[in-house]
């Protein structure tokens, strides 16, 4: 079993399901929002969202077996996007996805059922569905619960909210960013560009008197620039968002984005085949923190060590990397693409230290894994949809800065590769194995970068790569906002930052077996 | 609810609101899991689920949404939202519907089986618990489990043009699998799985034996190193040969050929690898697990060699950019409810060769039987490859130690041209499949 991340997706299909963007111009949906946002009496709601009496009532009949906890998970997700092709805009979209997740637990067991459409008859089937899990004999008379509602901070940065944009000023970005992308270079022969806006709103009730509600928009541009020359032919691509307003890409311009994934593809034309074997590795700041999500992120997260079958199983307390490593995992930060109110549990998310000075302080913890364990949730209980249960996932995952001037980490290197942009990586819990893409690297050679170099991976294993960090920059940077991490089929937007680090050695997978230098 | 007469009335809703063709694609299905680990129930679920979208068309603009609230209010409202996203998009002449042939009759595939609904939660629950007490029985070493699971469920297709297109097809699948977890050194775990896909319950494989196929690939990664970095031939498995035949898959998108991102551009009609080389996609394998009679526009599917003994005989279309390119759909246009076709593959697969598993690791003397891969290493505009790898090092002939933490890499163009060996190990368990392959050369790297 493994899981991954990934900045970008294979297919269109596929980064609409793990985004879950689409729409725009929606006349009816910022009446929704404002409704949400304006008045918190639950009842006023549209279709897609319950009122308190209906969810204590599912409640109790979700419990009427006698599970030890119940929740109800309600949903309603609304996407919005725009894609230009060939210089013309190719689509408008919208989606509506609503839900409720009803599940149950029973000591280590789940019950879990969803019902799409929001009829009681409907909901209270999905409840006693879900009941199960506890037993066949129904109580006599219906326990009652009664929760109350609880304030999350707000983790969006927005002036301009996306969804209330013209649908003209999104295809505005993607023209300013096509055309930029076009002029910049001749050796450009397509230029595809998307906008894509979600806002996905929760509510979560709880057995234990939860009642928490979330707001979760999100926004994301997207420029890939294809470059060929010669018969050689290259994939550059940039953009960003987070959890912000339209706002944010008067920062980010797409004129930005553009030049930048023209770069990255034309640095590529005639890069030398990458090394093979390994290599002293100096990774770059910001995206970079792949490696941490990868090399040890998803091997702390509780539901693996409760079981047993990570390799960081029992280790709390031990040393799993070097001193220069502190990890964190901080899912509050506003504005952030992988910050969250609260988790789809309901628990405010808030800020983990997971590896203070190289020791392994705490696993990331959900209601189900912490109730067994006997600790705390952290706020990382997360699913991808109404339609999942539930499970520990990291937020925005990263290391503190050290002492070291990037340039400093740069000429340290005799000889060495540079990976300063990363595609997908993944890792296996149980070994530890994992490997992640880079997409813009260089040799270093006699303390500066020189050449750059096509088509290679890292590859290690996490504690034993942690280990090897002995020198860490003060340039920490969180990525543009372009993470979605997998985990047992499902999607949830994440965010990873990384100062620039040196690693003595990391096995490059390249296909040029003589320019490898660390050869055993 | 008759989902057919629903899907034509919202065609018909968006043909009075302005569109000029419109199409309804909508799922509808159910879904049921039950896991169990360590010998107890770890989770049951249940549920049913719906969605569709609507992709219109006015004045040669394409406007799309979708939508899971099938309430009459919210119908109409997004009806009319989708026509309003149309009028912000590029005319485009290459827009519109398939021209189809009314008189088609879709074949049955034999997708669905009734049966499938009365297997009652009892027998999940045992099958499973079956299954996890077999892998760790096996070998004393596997100590731990990620558990056992069986899944199954049902979906249905109903797809309506405003051409009076309006046809559906349900199919029917179940999913054993087993993941156990062996102890290896220093607090390491060594876990791998296993599996058995059908529509049809009475063709599942023995529970039992797929958890010993399971705890096998489990145990036999044990105490694995690293070797050290070379060129040398590498086996692929049918698990990972089958990923390579998918992104060969990938690399005939139409879509991307007429963006010329793909490695596989310019290459129509020539020889792109060996006389032992036919991929061939079939989408009406009777019983099929990614069999479709028509795809998501509605256009009739058929089978057909991607490469036949080498030469790349064609490139795969959906109608919209076979019309761009000036050539007829392929009926590989496919989607979800929430997206607007895009072009992929049914059953994928590399036709079998004669040499047999045995008789291709013997050939090799120093190299790589790789049967998991990791990671994202291909770039699809050029070919290069370069993928996590871990498996078992082949010694004079035979399988010698397992080995992880290593890469394999090379281009693809080098790959196809590579394949010396073809098995005759083809086993149709996945949508995708492939025989064991033997490629001459690929750099690996290690140590």
């Amino acid at each position: 079993m493994s899981d991954s991340l990934f900045s970008r997706s294979v297919s269109r299909r596929k980064f609409l399901k793990s985004t879950a963007a689409a729409g725009a111009g929606l006349l009816a949906a910022p009446t929704i929002l404002d409704v949400l946002l304006a008045d918190r009496a639950y009842a006023a709601l549209p279709a897609g969202l319950l009122d308190e009496q209906t969810m204590e009532k599912l409640l109790a009949i979700a419990m009427s077996r006698g599970g030890d906890y119940a929740e109800v998970f309600v949903e309603y997700n609304i996407t919005n996007g725009v894609s230009l092709e060939e210089n013309k805009i190719r689509q408008a979209e919208y989606g509506i996805d609503q839900g409720v997740g009803i599940r149950v637990l029973k000591g280590e067991q789940t019950g879990y059922a969803y019902s799409d459409e929001l009829n009681f008859d409907k909901l209270k089937q999905a409840a006693e569905v879900a009941s199960y899990i506890a037993g066949t004999a129904a109580a006599g008379t219906l326990p009652t619960y009664d929760v109350s509602p609880k304030k999350s901070p707000s983790m969006l940065k927005i002036q301009l909210d996306p969804n209330e944009v013209a649908v003209k000023e999104k295809i505005a970005l993607l023209h300013r960013a096509n055309d930029t992308a076009r002029a910049a270079d001749s050796r450009v022969t397509q230029v595809n560009t998307s906008f894509y806006d979600s806002h996905r709103m929760i509510q979560v009730a709880t057995t234990d008197g939860i009642l928490s509600d979330d707001r979760q928009s999100m926004v994301r541009l997207n420029v890939t620039a294809i470059v060929e020359e010669e018969g050689d032919r290259q994939t550059g691509y940039a953009g960003g968002g987070g959890r912000v307003g339209f706002e944010h890409f008067k920062d980010l311009t797409p004129e930005h984005c553009a030049n930048e994934a023209v770069r990255l593809a034309t640095t590529l034309l005639g890069a030398a085949e990458a090394p093979a074997g390994p290599q002293m590795v100096v990774l770059g700041n910001g995206w970079a923190g792949i490696l941490l999500h990868e090399a040890i992120g998803h091997g702390l997260e509780a539901d693996f060590n409760r079981k047993g079958t990570s390799l960081y199983s029992g280790r709390i307390g031990e040393k799993v990397a070097s001193k220069n490593c502190t990890v964190i995992d901080e899912g509050n930060i506003v504005g952030r693409r992988g910050s969250i109110g609260c988790d789809d549990e309901g628990h405010d998310s808030q800020k983990n230290v997971l590896i203070e000075n190289g020791i392994l302080r705490r696993y990331m913890n959900d209601k189900l894994n912490s109730t067994l364990m006997g600790l705390e949730s952290t706020g990382s209980g997360r699913r991808q949809s109404f339609r999942h249960y539930p499970m520990p996932r990291m937020t925005n995952t990263y290391m503190l800065a050290g002492e070291h001037d990037p340039q400093e980490i740069i000429a340290s290197v005799e000889k060495g590769f540079y990976a300063k942009s990363f595609g997908g990586g993944q890792v296996d819990i149980s070994n530890g194995n994992f490997v992640f893409q880079v997409t813009e690297g260089y040799l270093i050679e006699n303390g500066k970068i020189t050449r750059p170099v096509k088509g290679a991976n890292l590859i290690g294993v996490g504690p034993k790569v942690l280990e090897k960090v002995d020198m860490v920059g003060t340039d920490l940077e969180l990525d543009a906002g372009l993470g979605t991490c997998g985990k047992n089929g499902q999607s949830v937007p994440v965010g990873v930052g990384l100062p620039t680090c040196r690693i003595s050695e990391v096995t490059v997978g390249g296909t040029d077996v003589q320019g490898s230098g660390g050869m055993g | 609810m008759d989902y057919e007469k629903f899907a034509m009335q919202i065609v018909e809703k968006a043909r009075r609101a302005g569109a000029d063709e419109a199409d309804v694609y909508l799922s509808h299905g159910r879904e049921s899991e039950v896991s169990i680990r360590m010998g107890e129930i770890e989770i049951l679920k249940s549920a049913g689920s719906r969605g569709l979208g609507l992709r219109v068309f006015a004045g040669n603009r394409l406007g799309f949404a979708y939508t899971t609230d099938f309430t009459d209010a919210a119908i109409d409202e997004f009806v009319r939202r989708t026509l309003a996203l149309s009028a912000e998009t590029s005319v485009d002449e290459f827009n519109g519907l398939p021209q189809l042939d009314k008189g088609f009759s879709a074949p049955n595939l034999d997708l669905f089986d009734p049966k499938l609904a009365g297997i009652g939660t009892d027998w999940k629950i045992e099958t499973a618990k079956k299954m996890e007490k077999a892998a760790m029985a096996y070998d004393k070493r596997i100590t731990n489990s990620n558990g056992a699971g069986v899944y199954d469920g049902d979906g249905t297709t109903v797809l309506a043009n405003s051409n009076g297109i309006v046809a559906s097809y349900s199919s029917t699948y179940c999913y054993l699998v087993c993941q156990p977890v062996a102890d290896d050194v220093e607090g390491k775990k060594q876990t791998n799985y296993w599996y058995t896909f059908k529509h049809f319950y009475d063709e599942l494989e023995d529970p039992e034996e797929i958890a010993i196929i399971a705890a096998q690939r489990c145990v036999r990664q044990l105490g694995a190193t690293k070797e050290k970095t070379r060129k040398c031939p590498v086996i692929f498995d049918p698990v990972v040969a089958a990923e390579l035949i998918g992104a060969i898959a990938g690399a005939v998108d139409g879509d991307a050929v007429f963006k010329r991102s793909t490695y596989l551009v310019d290459k129509l009609g020539e020889k792109i690898a060996g006389d032992n080389i036919t991929i061939v996609d079939d989408p009406v394998r009777v019983r099929g697990l990614s069999s479709q009679p028509f795809d998501d526009e509605g256009v009739p599917t058929y089978k057909k060699a991607i490469v036949d003994k080498g030469v790349l005989k064609t490139y795969l279309y959906d109608t919209y950019t076979a019309n761009k390119v000036g050539t007829k759909t392929t009926g590989n246009g496919q989607r979800g409810f929430t997206s607007t076709p895009n072009i992929g593959t049914y059953n994928l697969y590399l036709e079998a060769g004669k040499h047999s598993r045995e008789e291709i690791i013997k050939s090799v003397s120093d190299g790589f039987y790789v049967t998991q891969m990791m990671g994202f290493g291909l770039n699809m505009a050029n070919g290069d490859y370069s993928r996590g790898a871990s498996g078992l090092w082949i010694k004079d002939g035979e399988l010698a130690y397992p080995v992880e933490e290593m890469t394999v890499a090379s281009n693809m163009i080098d790959i196809l041209k590579g394949i010396e060996m073809v098995g005759s190990d083809l086993d149709f368990r996945d949508g995708t499949n492939s025989p064991t392959i033997k490629i001459t050369e690929m750099t690996v790297s290690g140590t």
